[in-house]
């Protein structure tokens, strides 16, 4: 009880604009370095790991293939998770965080298919298949751009959160028939070989790698959210100043 | 209820012509399809079941933007929300997307047999192209609903309706062609995407009504 009490009036602090700032602008160095870091260590550790015997050299895709289709996904359970919290808590920064998150999720399952696409070539002999994995990220791509025409389409910012909420929460829908669609149905792309029941089925020299890079893109993730959340704060505060400074100009204009 | 289901079929009638427009829309996709891939009948036969889902797709898409908006014209749209206490918001969309559904899909799948025949079709794809259909086609209306309500307040809303949904609507799609395969061809099952489909209806017609009446909520000013 009161534990939940502390956390609700934690994330009631957030509420407030002004502290959510202070915090994104104390974690966002951290976080940065932090990503660079990972990332310079995953690329180390990628480009050190034995080729696949099969796969040769292509293998090395995998290392940033599936970082980006995983943050595909985690980035469109964020974005439910926040429509929740516009709809249900209506928290202030969840439409904020919701709209951040959209261009950027958008960028990795682009980045998921283009990779997927290169790595499907030497190794499928076809750019692209209509099967049911590349399918629904296909579908995930077209949902994500359509909440961006979603929110171009509004004037008021936080009626285009509302609508943007619910087509988001509709459209979630479309994560967990990704996450099994090639357990249900007999596809060309790889059944799961990480995230399975009865562990990895991957090497380990070439698990950590993959393991390390996926981290590493997460807290690139993270950085750059909270940045664009911060951007979208900034960008709502001048939008507000302007129309108050156009208001108090009409008057002197009127006196 | 079943007097907001007349009175919406009423309109719709009287709105002119809205079901007309739908079925000459997709009279023309069928009649563009042989140019496009040539008048080759038996490929016209094979394709046949699919062009027909597809072309009612879109014909079903192109008056859903009106499910709305005719009524926040009239001002009677702020009336269905703020009865929400006596008249529960999501049965009464549940009504409206009914009433859509039989004046401007309805049409559609009537005039599938005489479209069929257009694509050399032989009578049992025709009969499980409807059938399927008729399975089918609610809950593209119900996923629509929802875009109609999102898009309700926006002066052109109808494209974005058909970009949000067109994604959702897949599913619906790929199991109802797959049946009206599954009953041309002895070796695809028919009755297990058939049944998908009509669960898809029956998931979109609790799911579809509950959010389109949480937009409409939101989004009344």
């Amino acid at each position: 009880m009161s534990a939940t009490q502390i956390q609700t009036s934690r994330l009631t602090d957030l509420a407030n604009p002004t502290r959510f700032l202070a915090l994104a602008g104390r974690l966002i160095p951290w976080l940065a370095g932090s990503t660079v870091l990972l990332l310079m260590a995953g690329l180390h550790l990628s480009f050190t790991a034995p080729e696949d015997y099969q796969q040769g050299i292509t293998v090395r895709i995998m290392f940033i293939h599936v970082p980006f289709a995983w943050l595909a996904m985690m980035t469109y359970s964020i974005m439910a998770v926040a429509a929740l919290g516009t709809l249900v808590w209506k928290h202030p920064l969840a439409d904020v965080a919701a709209k951040a998150a959209i261009p950027i999720g958008a960028v990795f399952t682009f980045l998921a298919l283009f990779t997927g696409s290169l790595w499907g070539k030497p190794m499928w002999g076809t750019w692209w298949v209509w099967d049911a994995r590349l399918t629904s990220v296909f579908v995930l791509l077209l949902m994500y751009l359509g909440l961006i025409a979603l929110h171009r389409a509004f004037d008021d910012p936080v009626k285009a959160g509302r609508a943007a909420a619910v087509i988001t929460l509709i459209g979630f829908i479309n994560i967990p028939i990704i996450k099994f669609s090639v357990d249900w149905w007999n596809t060309l792309h790889q059944p799961a070989s990480v995230m399975r029941a009865g562990g990895p089925s991957i090497h380990p020299s070439l698990l950590w790698p993959l393991l390390v890079m996926a981290l590493g893109f997460t807290v690139l993730f993270f950085t750059l959210h909270l940045m664009a959340m911060r951007n979208e704060i900034l960008r709502r505060r001048i939008s507000t100043m302007r129309r108050i400074a156009a208001h108090s100009a009409d008057k002197e204009a009127r006196r | 209820m079943w007097a907001l289901y007349l009175r919406d079929i009423r309109l719709g009638v009287r709105a002119g012509g809205g079901a007309f427009v739908g079925v000459l829309f997709f009279l023309t996709i069928v009649a563009v399809i042989p140019f496009g891939v040539g008048p080759d009948l038996a490929l016209l036969a094979r394709i046949g079941p699919a062009m027909l889902w597809i072309g009612a797709l879109l014909a079903s898409l192109l008056g859903l933007e009106r499910l709305f908006q005719a009524d926040r014209e009239t001002g009677s749209l702020d009336l269905i929300v703020i009865a929400d206490g006596h008249h529960w918001l999501p049965l009464t969309v549940l009504v409206k997307c009914l009433a859509h559904w039989t004046i401007s899909t309805l049409p559609l799948i009537i005039a599938v047999p005489v479209f069929g025949l257009l694509l050399n079709m032989d009578p049992l794809a025709i009969g499980a192209t409807a059938l399927t259909l008729v399975a089918g086609t609610p809950a593209i209306t119900f996923i629509g609903a929802t875009g109609a309500a999102v898009a309700v307040a926006l002066p052109r809303g109808g494209l974005l309706v058909s970009i949000l949904v067109l994604p959702l609507t897949i599913p619906v799609l790929i199991f109802g062609v797959s049946a009206v395969n599954g009953a041309v061809d002895a070796t695809a099952p028919f009755l297990a995407p058939f049944l998908v489909v009509a669960a898809l209806s029956m998931f979109f017609a609790v799911i579809g009504p509950f959010a389109a009446a949480t937009a409409l909520r939101a989004l009344s000013d």
